[in-house]
């Protein structure tokens, strides 16, 4: 199971500076069963950036966002209130965020940071991967992850050895930076590349102290079904 | 004179690199640098160049700085994490090195040990603000220091790279952590450099070109292929191409010079990376007019 953990309101409204109207995705796999990405916790982000002054156009909770057809799908069904939102901002680990950045135009805005409690991650074997490494930077690199995309795991733009869009280690590996590069562009964001990303907080790998005192993480280490 | 007084009086810096001995045998490395006394402002120590594990950057600029060169001590993110890269800049300060050029670092993969844990704990922006932070009496964690260090700081881009637009936003991010000089990657097409140089300017610190010496036409198409964001064009290859073995040194310190003189103007100052070549670093610095 990928456990992940709401970050601070503070700094969902930062990656949304630039955005008025929102569309929020929570995910009912892992990130509800941790209580970060249910319905209830979509009900109260939504409440949270209202009381804030977005406009929340429409929400969703999909079973396993890490499912990016079944995401690609269900999103179809809220055309509307998806186009009329220039963000979304999506309730799960980072592989959730990362499907739906791929299946949409708009920037993605993770509002969780992933640790990982072994065992399950996820359904949806595909590019997209979280190191969940409890720092989530998605909301600075247009939806895509440069701790599992580059080579070197940077977080402040490329380093010398892009070439082509090919990383320095191997031929035909993509350089995750110049794919956020592109991304970035399309979405006409990039100025957020120029933004400090400071060292990442390895102590926020480990499983926080709610998590190990929850009934799931017991239920985990009984061995018994969600 | 310390690097940050030669650029605060506006004289065009003149810098070349070594890359330290794999094995305890450091005599030539030795011999090597007094071919350079007296002919350029200061010395680049690379670290573990390549990824190629070898003698560490900071004993050897602890060396040239006894024998009075000032060197500069090349710091990548590759090998240590921030508990070390900060213990080895304090330790660096003791020492009394003072110039210290912050990269990234190769991946271990391109190395002599594919098999070895990337580190990468920092990047070269954050190594930068880490060596900021340390000058302002606290290190990273904001713990306080008993004693601040002082140093000049310096950083590397790459005018040739493309696109562009995310070197000159990581450049300008570098400057905004700490850099107060950079170095470039090697460049062979002033018309290239002038268009970089042309954005660069703007942001008002010191830029030296980076010149790396053509060994042969083999090399500089081997670069081409290889080396991200270099490249020689086809008139320089021919050029060394056209000339028998034993010409290939005289014409390599005239393609140089040629460049120097071309770009010196742009710019302000001149990084030479002679790869083994040092002996003709003074003969490239006479025919440039330096």
């Amino acid at each position: 199971m990928i456990v992940s953990k709401r970050k601070p309101i503070e700094q969902i409204l930062h990656a949304l500076r630039e955005d008025q109207k929102v569309f929020l995705v929570g995910c009912a796999g892992c990130a509800e069963a941790v209580g970060a990405g249910g319905e209830v916790q979509t009900g109260e982000l939504k409440q949270e950036l209202e009381q804030a002054g977005k406009v929340v156009t429409g929400w969703v909770v999909i079973d396993f966002l890490c499912n990016k057809t079944l995401v690609g799908r269900r999103l179809a069904r809220y055309l509307e209130p998806l186009e009329e939102a220039s963000a979304l901002v999506v309730l799960s680990c980072g592989v959730g965020v990362q499907a739906v950045s791929a299946v949409v135009e708009q920037p993605t805005y993770p509002a969780n940071d992933s640790i990982s409690l072994g065992g399950l991650s996820g359904v949806w074997r595909s590019d997209e991967r979280c190191a969940t490494c409890g720092n989530c930077v998605l909301e600075y690199t247009g939806g895509i992850c440069p701790v599992t995309m580059c080579a070197k795991g940077l977080l402040n733009g490329p380093c010398g050895g892009s070439q082509n869009g090919e990383c320095e280690v191997e031929p035909g590996r993509p350089c995750g930076w110049m794919l956020i590069y592109e991304r970035l562009k399309q979405l006409n964001r990039v100025e957020r590349l120029k933004e400090f990303v400071p060292p990442r907080d390895y102590s926020k790998m480990l499983p926080h102290r709610e998590v190990r005192e929850s009934r799931f993480w017991a239920l985990e280490r009984e061995g018994g079904d969600l | 004179m310390h690097l940050s007084e030669l650029f605060a009086a506006g004289k065009f810096v003149v810098t070349s690199e070594i890359g330290p001995p794999k094995g305890t045998d450091i005599h030539p490395l030795l011999e090597e640098v007094e071919i350079l006394r007296g002919k350029v402002d200061a010395i680049n120590v690379t670290d573990i160049q390549s990824s190629v594990m070898r003698v560490g950057s900071l004993a050897v600029c602890h060396l040239l700085k006894d024998r009075g060169l000032e060197p500069v001590l090349q710091m990548t993110c590759r090998d240590r994490n921030r508990l070390a890269l900060q213990s080895d800049l304090l330790s660096a300060a003791v020492l009394g090195l003072e110039n210290v050029l912050c990269l990234t670092g190769d991946h271990p993969a391109l190395g002599d040990h594919p098999e070895a844990k990337p580190v990468f704990d920092l990047d070269s922006v954050s190594l930068l603000w880490a060596a900021k932070q340390l000058q302002e009496g606290r290190d990273l964690a904001g713990g306080e220091l008993q004693g601040t260090p002082k140093f000049c700081l310096g950083a590397v881009v790459t005018p040739g790279a493309d696109p562009l637009e995310p070197q000159l936003i990581k450049m300008e991010k570098k400057i905004e952590a700490g850099a107060q000089f950079f170095q470039t990657q090697a460049v062979y097409e002033p018309q290239v450099f002038e268009k970089f140089m042309k954005i660069a300017s703007q942001f008002g610190v010191p830029v030296m070109v980076g010149i790396v010496l053509l060994k042969s036409a083999g090399m500089a198409r081997f670069m081409n292929r290889n080396v991200a964001g270099v490249h020689v064009p086809d008139e320089l290859i021919e050029e060394m191409a056209s000339v028998p073995r034993e010409q290939r040194p005289q014409r390599s310190i005239e393609i140089a010079a040629r460049l120097i003189r071309e770009m010196k103007d742009m710019c302000q100052g001149v990084h030479l990376m002679p790869l083994g070549w040092e002996r003709y670093v003074p003969a490239i610095l006479e025919a440039a007019g330096l």
